[in-house]
């Protein structure tokens, strides 16, 4: 085995009498994308907050790279090299599309808080030159000025996928990075995630859409009911018994 | 849309701003506020709004107890007068620097809270700080009579020979120039010179990372937090700074008059400014200006004129028209001018929501549009909310 980038160990997770997640064993490695698949309320997001830390779980462990994530706010672990697209986006829809990248390049440059208030964002060349050159490579150039909450869906959709890729993350989780999307916009974001892979990312991804799941993922891990059901190869999962009961099979009829 | 206002024209448009301010006693003339005292009320007023703008308009964080700094403001400026000099710079400068730890301190509590909850905290210190000012520490604030100068003030850094002389009290300077010199204008020309410092500063910040962070925060504080930013030391700067801007205000006033009262410190303060910056246009770079100046000017305008005025002005309507008339006006003049300022709001929010500021893009967009909509407005109309 490679590297192992995220370690989940013996998570557990529950809201008030529901169990949402039983002993959950995860091991990321580098430079794969591992994609989280399951039926409706399995608790794949559920997870994915546990990994963010925007939910402390129960009990076990959640490690990046060597460090717990544990009692971590999410500014931290983001500073630790962990971006996230949101189910809905979560973009700041009264600035520029170009103010809303070069944020967070502005995070990965200077940290968690700089104060310098004389500082000139005219002068800002740098951050703004990476901003563009994300925005160039997702084709949202031509929006650059345009307030983004004035983006279709699907443009904020990646636009927050720029915002992520701009701080270069050493892991990327996408919650359902194509819903909603139309197939067309879909197979964009599909060749931007494979051309984001060939550069060495990690990524987590969480997707309903089987075609965008087989199209990417490396690995595949099968959530129900808060366990983890199966995990391996695409070929292998396809292959399962369990998972066509549960989840393909379940889905179809 | 437009795209990052470039140095240039950020200078050329600082350097306007200038010289309105600079030549506004003559141009101000012909409609009645060319006089001193309400000269110096519109510096002064306008450091308090676009210091409050730096929180309200970038962060969107209403505070509701910004008097409470203006107060400490004051008083300190009067402490620095009778302990210190006469000096203007220790008083300016002492009150910037206590009305920001207070600001640290009031800040430190409420911005564990959002929204509304902030909102009420800022207004709870306020009141707190007025209930205090007014009673608890009268030793300080010299209670309800407020705190004024007195021939026997230390001024340790005054001349004696200065105190003892002319029997009476000593008059705020700034070394050697009096506030009252020129007919007062000496004063009104001090305001203009700290208003233009304070502009300036206050453009940087708008133009600035920090302030495009400000402005994130306020779009959305939950993405800043997944984007790696911690949101509170942000927020806290924000507080701050707008604390030493309403200080600078309040050490202003009694530069200009040197007493100190508690009622400074009243929600009706706090609420002032929030009127103006919301009448201006909250988040806009002039906004709050032209807002700090119509409330100051309305106030002077219809709170001076009488009843007797009013019949004066209708009498063309003859005897019984011109009393009906002044019968109904005079609810918004003299006493009541509050009432025409309460409608004046009404009409902007509900039509303007954006304030004075949306009024002037949207003539400007009508009439002197040259280029497509949104790329010729006055500068600073609706430009702030882009950087």
């Amino acid at each position: 085995m490679s590297d192992i980038v995220l370690n989940v160990s013996g998570v557990n997770k529950t809201f008030g009498g529901l169990k949402a997640l039983t002993d959950i064993n995860l091991k990321i490695e580098a430079g794969k994308t591992h994609a989280i698949i399951g039926p409706n309320g399995a608790g794949k997001s559920t997870l994915l907050n546990v990994c963010v830390g925007r939910l402390e779980p129960d009990s076990g462990v959640v490690d990046f790279n060597g460090t717990s994530l544990t009692g971590k706010t999410p500014y931290q672990i983001n500073q630790l090299g962990v971006a996230r697209v949101f189910q809905t986006p979560e973009i700041f829809p009264d600035l520029s599309i170009l103010h809303n990248v070069m944020i967070p390049a502005f995070a990965k440059k200077e940290g968690e808080f700089s104060f310098n208030p004389l500082a000139s964002l005219f002068g800002s060349n740098e951050v703004q030159d990476e901003a563009e050159h994300v925005l160039n490579d997702l084709g949202l150039t031509s929006h650059r000025d345009e307030h983004a909450g004035s983006l279709s869906r699907g443009d904020k959709r990646r636009l927050e996928l720029a915002m992520c890729l701009v701080q270069h993350p050493k892991l990327l989780l996408l919650d359902e990075p194509t819903a909603g999307m139309s197939r067309h916009d879909t197979n964009r974001t599909i060749d931007i995630l494979k051309k984001i892979k060939e550069r060495g990312m990690t990524k987590v991804i969480i997707e309903h859409d089987m075609h965008v799941v087989f199209s990417l993922a490396d690995y595949i891990t099968v959530l129900a009911q808060g366990t983890i059901i199966a995990e391996g190869s695409p070929e292998e999962v396809k292959g399962n018994p369990k998972v066509q009961e549960a989840y393909l099979g379940g889905e179809h009829v | 849309m437009m795209s990052v206002p470039a140095p240039q024209k950020d200078m050329r448009m600082f350097l306007i701003f200038v010289v309105v301010v600079l030549t506004s006693p003559i141009w101000l003339a012909p409609i009645g506020a060319g006089y001193p005292q309400l000269l110096q009320a519109f510096a002064i007023f306008g450091i308090f709004a676009i210091g409050f703008n730096v929180l309200f308009g970038l962060t969107g964080y209403l505070s509701f107890g910004h008097a409470a700094f203006l107060g400490a403001g004051s008083y300190t400026a009067v402490w620095a007068f009778k302990l210190l000099s006469m000096n203007i710079i220790p008083a300016i400068l002492f009150s910037m620097v206590i009305a920001g730890l207070f600001a640290a301190l009031i800040g430190f509590v409420c911005l564990r809270r959002s929204g509304i909850y902030f909102s009420i905290l800022t207004l709870a210190f306020a009141q707190m700080s007025f209930n205090l000012a007014y009673s608890v520490l009268t030793p300080i604030t010299n209670g309800e009579t407020g705190l004024t100068l007195e021939a026997g003030d230390a001024r340790i850094l005054d001349p004696v020979y200065e105190n003892a002389a002319a029997g009476g009290l000593p008059s705020p300077n700034f070394f050697g120039l009096e506030m009252a010199d020129f007919g007062g204008y000496a004063g009104v020309y001090v305001c203009f010179a700290v208003l233009i410092l304070a502009f300036y500063v206050y453009l940087r910040i708008f133009r600035s990372p920090f302030g495009l962070k400000l402005l994130a925060i306020k779009s959305n504080q939950n993405r800043m937090g997944y984007t790696g930013f911690n949101t509170r030391p942000y927020l806290m700067a924000a507080f701050v700074i707008s604390g030493i801007y309403a200080g600078l205000a309040g050490g202003l006033m009694a530069v200009t008059d040197p007493l100190a009262g508690a009622e400074r410190m009243q929600w009706t303060e706090s609420g002032a400014v929030v009127l103006m910056t919301i009448l201006g246009g909250v988040g806009t770079l002039f906004g709050p200006l032209l807002g700090a100046t119509l409330i100051e000017y309305s106030e002077n305008i219809f709170s001076a004129v009488n009843k007797t005025e009013l019949i004066e002005m209708f009498s063309f309507l003859g005897q019984d028209g011109a009393a009906a008339m002044a019968s109904v006006l005079s609810l918004f003049v003299g006493e009541g001018w509050l009432l025409t300022l309460g409608a004046l709001f009404m009409i902007v929010v509900i039509f303007l929501p954006g304030g004075m500021m949306q009024g002037i893009s949207i003539i400007n967009e009508r009439f002197f549009s040259k280029k497509p909509a949104g790329d010729g407005e006055k500068p600073g109309a609706g430009k702030a909310q882009e950087v």
